[in-house]
């Protein structure tokens, strides 16, 4: 079956993102990116360490003929600051891609809303396909759509809080109303809330914590494709209602021993 | 002349251009992006412009995140 994400112009058959960011070493990150099955990986963007300039930097252990690269503006509090890290990001890595990510206050890791529009307008007309991290606010996801990002990224629970959905209910509410991809981002615990996310509709997921902090970052990575992937089936195929009562499976007729002629 | 390199103030004789600074550094070019007074340098223009008194650079790579 031919199920592909399309975000922009870029084309994907899996609809797990991942992250790069935790990861006890190189190795199990790689490892954890190989089990994933993802097709795409963030990266953030620093400034490098003057007193040690020459050391490898995190694109030595990203394969890109396998992986697309989606850097982020990760740790920008306003609009200017994001908009300069997407442009030197476009200059390192060669990519349009950038996820847009304006937060508000380090407790919560919540984004500033009004900073996040003000910058996908900015890189949306300097030509950049804007992946925005949002709030689960159906609103906000719809102005961002309608400024011209490629996708909206409303979070299921706090950056790095294992917290799983928190408010299913808005995020179907953002994938009803939406034109563009809705992919969760931030806050899947474990392989149910995956699962229970791509159950939603949403289009894909982005994760980091959630494989990058398992006991066995790989074999977590692995279950989270196998739930991504269950969890999207069961949704095109379309759940039983739910009932109260119970319903036999098998034939309420013709039981043994209850006198009846069959 | 002077200039704020990722945030530290640094100085450098005059004439010192984009490509030669990553030099000094012992930066290799791939790795890198620069921007130049909240503007970005193009890789194919770290040799052609002088940096002048007072210049913020930014020195960029690419680190693990989600």
């Amino acid at each position: 079956m031919s199920d592909l994400l399309h975000v922009g112009r870029y084309e994907f058959s899996s609809r797990l993102i991942v992250g790069t960011g935790k990861y006890p070493s190189m190795e199990a990150m790689q490892a954890a990116h190989e089990a994933s099955g993802a097709q795409m990986v963030t990266v953030a963007i620093r400034r490098i360490d003057l007193g040690n300039a020459s050391g490898n930097t995190m694109l030595d252990y990203i394969d890109r003929s396998k992986l697309t690269i989606l850097p982020n503006t990760a740790g920008c509090y306003n609009a200017n600051e994001a908009v300069l890290t997407a442009h030197l990001a476009r200059e390192l890595l060669e990519t349009d891609l950038i996820k847009l990510e304006v937060i508000g206050d380090a407790a919560t890791l919540h984004p500033d809303v009004r900073e996040t529009l003000d910058a996908a307008e900015r890189l949306v007309r300097d030509g950049f396909t804007v992946l925005p991290y949002v709030g689960d606010d159906p609103i906000a996801c719809k102005q961002l759509e309608d400024l011209g990002c490629a996708a909206v990224m409303p979070l299921a629970a706090p950056i790095g809080s294992g917290l799983g959905v928190c408010n299913p209910y808005s995020i179907r509410i953002i994938k009803e109303r939406a034109g563009v991809p809705v992919i969760v981002d931030a806050g899947v615990g474990t392989a149910s809330d995956a699962a229970i996310a791509m159950e939603l509709g949403v289009d894909a997921l982005l994760m980091n914590t959630g494989i990058a902090a398992a006991r066995d970052p790989a074999l977590m990575a692995s279950a989270m494709k196998h739930a991504v992937l269950a969890g999207r089936q069961a949704y095109l195929a379309g759940r039983m209602e739910k009932r109260l009562y119970a319903n036999a499976s098998s034939p309420m007729r013709d039981l043994v021993g209850t006198g009846q002629v069959g | 002349m002077k200039a704020t390199i990722n945030g530290q103030p640094s100085e450098f004789p005059d004439g010192l251009t984009v490509g030669a600074l990553l030099e000094r550094l012992g930066t290799p070019r791939a790795g890198v992006a620069v921007a130049r007074n909240d503007r970005v340098v193009r890789r194919a223009e770290y040799d052609l412009h002088a940096l002048a008194d007072g210049d913020r650079i930014e020195i960029i790579k690419a680190v693990a995140g989600g």
